[in-house]
């Protein structure tokens, strides 16, 4: 047994060593075709990022040895892909993602070194978790501290610096819910209503708190992590038939009461229309593509615009003749809009291979485990990331209607960043456990 | 819990596998329909980093369509100049940032683009994609004579109508000019589109010159219809040319009498015993009348679907620039094809719903022209690479059957007579058999005419025909307003030794 932890951190050691290059012929692609506007500086972040993942490479092989080698160079290629076409679309705003994404490395750091040698502690405090979820959901509530954004109030305002806890509360959650489920699972198959109450509290909790700060993307991202997991605990399929019934009815409902809810489907069913509807924001009329479906339709635009090949790095048209953007949030709901440009089918169907290997590398991960616990937390952690990939990205590409939400690891987004290394660290915890 | 754990990673990657194949379908399958829709933003600037291809006259050195360049953001870009400021504009039609496109701008877009299916023009663009340098465009070579398109803008000039003239053997279009008219240049200047759109007109009612009079402009054609009602009445040999008929000045429909035009002191023209060809080279409304009764509203119209009505002729312009003739039902503004709901006798004088266009009403005299085969009209004469190599060139090609050969032969003497001794005099060249029709269709305002002249030359061997229409023509009949103008069209495109 002594070669093979060696033999994991030193695998692990190569891929990073190869989405180096990467990155540097990412930069570099943007670099020769915007000259003009940027500079051979840019170079310096493929290097930087290189030197950042060695050291958290250095912190998984003091603290988890054994743990996968895959993850984390899956995890530094998406966060590479998604700093090069922020830093393309904005210079600045990749130096302000860089920076988002030492903090997140220091903080999957803190995380590893501190339940490196049992995590399981979690499932002590998991009503902790379950309350500091809440808490953390309420924060963008609170008068004073909260910012609205886009029409919800998802952000926490602390001098120039802003937060979205939403992400963080979606890791405990999944924490309070798996250590819940580990406790409960035999006496939950047996279908005993009192047992499922606590659940059902803090999960409606959850639920109203989303629901009345309009951001139904992370409602629906909570629903389905609960369904998986409530699934996998307890084997009943009735569970989930009965949960989706309720979101069902629940959807009708918000549909027809909700007046946000019924702007985002409309727009899904019909962003384009052939005579002039009502415009809510002008309050006049306006065909629907040049008005409350602006968005989405601009995002399919430049998505059809890449084609099979794509513009190339640093070749897409993103802004107007003037130089006014084209598409509003393009580097963060938007960003898979602007890889699928850039990249081209062949991009960005690579990249949603990279998304679908961590998802089967977290899955088995999963399987691997030897607790209930683990079981619970790694396929949690990693159903919730494959779902959070679906809803973004589905709602760009009109599967379902478009709810504003990250794309993990890609997105620009301080917080989305932060809490996927944490995420992160928590799937090598459980894996290092399995293997060890 | 395995079991679960493996069904809920199943779900996942059926999900993101679900991602990969909504890409394709965007990217792949959908991707042209989202560039060709008109609010697509991202299309129209990427293309403006395109250098676009430039638009000749016929005679290949006459650019009608230029670029200019401007830097913006690390990137050259690419904007339309039109040296030629005006000339055609509705043909060729522009490609700006803020109203996109129109006309062969919008049609040819690909050719223009480099976007084009032929081998040769995507493995140059290969080539530029991987050397980094700019993508160029395709050149257009048109059809359109700069000499003739000038005469006819200048005759058109302060005046509502069109003038189209093309070649009847290969279709190619030589005059295509609808007035009034616009600088392509403008439209990009500050409130440039809503000046053009709302200078005062030269005529009453709709006046906008984005409007291609020639492909879009819809006109009762009068008596330029009796071509088509010959050919109906030959062709189903209820008639023959030796039919002769009589002229009381009237003819009788639905107990109602309805006149032939009127002598200078008011009373209704009346010619007495006549032979086919003396009623088409005077235009004898009674006799028109009577024969479309004999033959019935379906036989007419059968007969003008011949000619190409109901359909929109394949031009090189955007389908929504293009109108079909036949029926149109006013109130609704649309097309109908219902026989039972039309008058045989009006229609066979070519009034009742009955609309066409100039482009239309020219491929009627094309058809007689050219032994009763009616070519496809074509604007573009030949696409080049950026470099000079042809890429394509327009074949002729038949786009219709109109009538039989013996009757195109027989409508052509019918044509000669009213040139040489008719109604259409004015369009006479001496030395040159021109053939011709008048037209002079009521508009329901008294003594305001919509003033047709079709017509094709030589009539033995002919290389042009064409129709000229002008608009709320003021006591001005087709014979003496519109024919002067295709004589003088006639005689720019016709060689020089025949020029009278």
């Amino acid at each position: 047994m002594g070669a093979r932890p060696l033999t994991y951190r030193n695998r692990e050691l190569f891929y990073l060593g190869v989405v180096g290059v990467l990155t540097g012929i990412g930069f570099a692609s943007v670099y020769i075709a915007r000259q003009a506007v940027v500079s051979w500086g840019s170079l310096g972040y493929a290097l930087f990022f290189l030197a950042l993942y060695l050291a958290a490479h250095l912190v998984a092989r003091m603290t988890v040895p054994n743990a996968d080698p895959y993850l984390l160079p899956m995890a530094g290629l998406l966060s590479a892909v998604g700093v090069t076409e922020i830093y393309r679309l904005g210079p600045s705003d990749a130096f302000k993602q860089g920076l988002w994404i030492v903090i997140g490395v220091a903080l999957f750091a803190l995380t590893l070194f501190k339940l490196r040698r049992d995590y399981r502690v979690l499932e002590q405090v998991k009503y902790l978790f379950g309350i500091s979820a809440i808490v953390l959901l309420f924060l963008p509530r609170l008068p004073g501290l909260g910012t609205t954004v886009n029409g919800a109030r998802l952000w926490v305002h602390i001098g120039a610096f802003t937060f979205q806890p939403g992400e963080l509360a979606k890791i405990c959650l999944i924490v309070f819910i798996a250590a819940y489920l580990r406790e409960k699972r035999e006496v939950l198959a047996q279908g005993r209503a009192k047992d499922v109450g606590p659940l059902l509290v803090i999960w409606g909790g959850t639920m109203l708190v989303l629901v009345s700060s309009n951001d139904l993307g992370s409602g629906l991202l909570y629903f389905g992590i609960f369904l998986a997991m409530l699934y996998i605990a307890t084997a009943r399929l009735s569970f989930v038939v009965a949960g989706m019934a309720l979101f069902a009815v629940g959807g009708v409902g918000a549909y027809e009461k909700i007046g946000h809810v019924h702007e985002r489907v409309t727009i899904w069913l019909h962003p384009w229309t052939t005579q002039k509807v009502f415009c809510p924001p002008t309050g006049g009329l306006a065909l629907r593509q040049d008005c409350e479906s602006y968005q989405l339709v601009k995002s399919l635009y430049s998505i059809g615009n890449g084609g099979f090949g794509g513009a190339g790095l640093g070749k897409g048209t993103f802004t107007t003749t003037d130089g006014h953007a084209l598409i509003p949030f393009v580097n963060s709901d938007f960003i898979y809009s602007a890889l699928a440009q850039e990249l081209g089918l062949v991009g960005v169907a690579a990249l949603l291979l990279v998304f679908m290997l961590f998802v089967a590398r977290g899955m088995k991960i999963a399987l691997q485990a030897d607790d209930g616990f683990s079981k619970l937390l790694a396929a949690g952690l990693t159903f919730g990331f494959a779902f959070q990939t679906f809803i973004i990205v589905g709602g760009v590409l009109r599967i379902i209607p478009l709810t504003g939400i990250t794309l993990p690891f890609v997105s620009y987004g301080g917080s989305s960043v932060v809490a996927n290394f944490v995420l992160l660290a928590g799937l090598l915890l459980v894996s290092d456990r399995a293997n060890a | 819990m395995n079991r679960q754990i493996s069904r809920i990673a199943l779900l996942s990657l059926l999900l993101l596998s679900a991602l990969i194949v909504a890409t394709t379908y965007w990217q792949v399958w959908a991707s042209p329909g989202l560039a060709a829709r008109q609010d697509n933003a991202i299309q129209r600037v990427a293309q403006f980093t395109i250098k676009r291809g430039l638009i000749y006259a016929s005679d290949g050195t006459t650019v009608l369509a230029a670029n200019t360049t401007k830097k913006e953001g690390g990137q050259t870009l690419y904007f339309r100049r039109y040296p030629t400021h005006g000339f055609a504009s509705q043909v060729l039609g522009y490609s700006t940032q803020g109203r996109s496109r129109a006309g062969i701008e919008r049609q040819e877009n690909a050719y223009l683009t480099a976007s084009n299916a032929n081998l040769g023009t995507i493995w140059d663009k290969f080539g530029e994609r991987l050397k980094g340098s700019t993508i160029k465009g395709n050149n257009l070579v048109l059809n359109l004579r700069v000499n003739a398109q000038k005469i006819a803008e200048t005759a058109l000039r302060g005046r509502c109508g069109a003038a189209v003239v093309l070649n009847p053997k290969t279709g190619a279009v030589y005059v295509m000019a609808s007035s009034p008219s616009y600088d392509p240049n403008q439209i990009e200047s500050p409130n440039g589109f809503a000046k053009i759109l709302h200078s005062p007109g030269a005529c009453p009612g709709s006046s906008s010159a984005l409007l291609d009079r020639a492909t879009q402009g819809l006109y009762a054609p009068g008596s330029t219809f009796k071509t088509v009602t010959t050919a109906a009445a030959l062709d189903s040999g209820v008639f023959t040319v030796k039919s002769r008929f009589d002229d009381p000045g009237y003819c009788e429909e639905y107990g109602q009498r309805v006149s032939n035009a009127l002598n200078p002191d008011q009373t209704a023209e009346s010619y007495g015993n006549v032979s086919f060809l003396e009623a088409y080279q005077h235009s004898i409304n009674a006799v028109f009348c009577n024969i479309g009764k004999a033959l019935g509203a379906k036989r007419v119209l059968d007969k003008a679907k011949d000619f190409g009505f109901y359909s929109k002729p394949p031009l090189e312009l955007p389908s929504n620039e293009v109108a079909a003739s036949g029926l149109y039902d006013f109130k609704k503004g649309a097309l109908y094809d219902q026989a039972n709901r039309v008058d045989p006798g009006r229609l066979a004088f070519g009034q009742e719903h009955l609309l066409t266009t100039p482009l239309q009403m020219a491929l009627v005299a094309a058809g007689v022209a050219n032994n009763g085969t009616i070519m496809q009209p074509h604007l573009v004469k030949e696409v080049r690479g950026p470099s000079g190599g042809l890429v394509t060139r327009v074949h002729a090609q038949a786009w219709k059957h109109a009538m039989k050969p013996a009757t195109a032969a027989i409508l052509n003497q019918f044509m000669q007579a009213v040139v040489a001794g008719g109604t259409g005099r004015a369009a006479a060249i001496p030395g040159i058999k021109v053939a011709g029709k008048t037209g002079t269709a009521e508009t329901g305002q008294s003594h305001v005419y919509t003033a047709w002249f079709i017509f094709f030359a030589p009539a033995d061997n002919p290389q042009v025909a064409g129709a000229v229409v002008l608009e709320h023509q003021l006591n001005g009949f087709g014979g003496s307003v519109s024919a002067p103008i295709a004589k003088q069209l006639m005689q720019a495109i016709l060689p020089a030794a025949s020029k009278g």
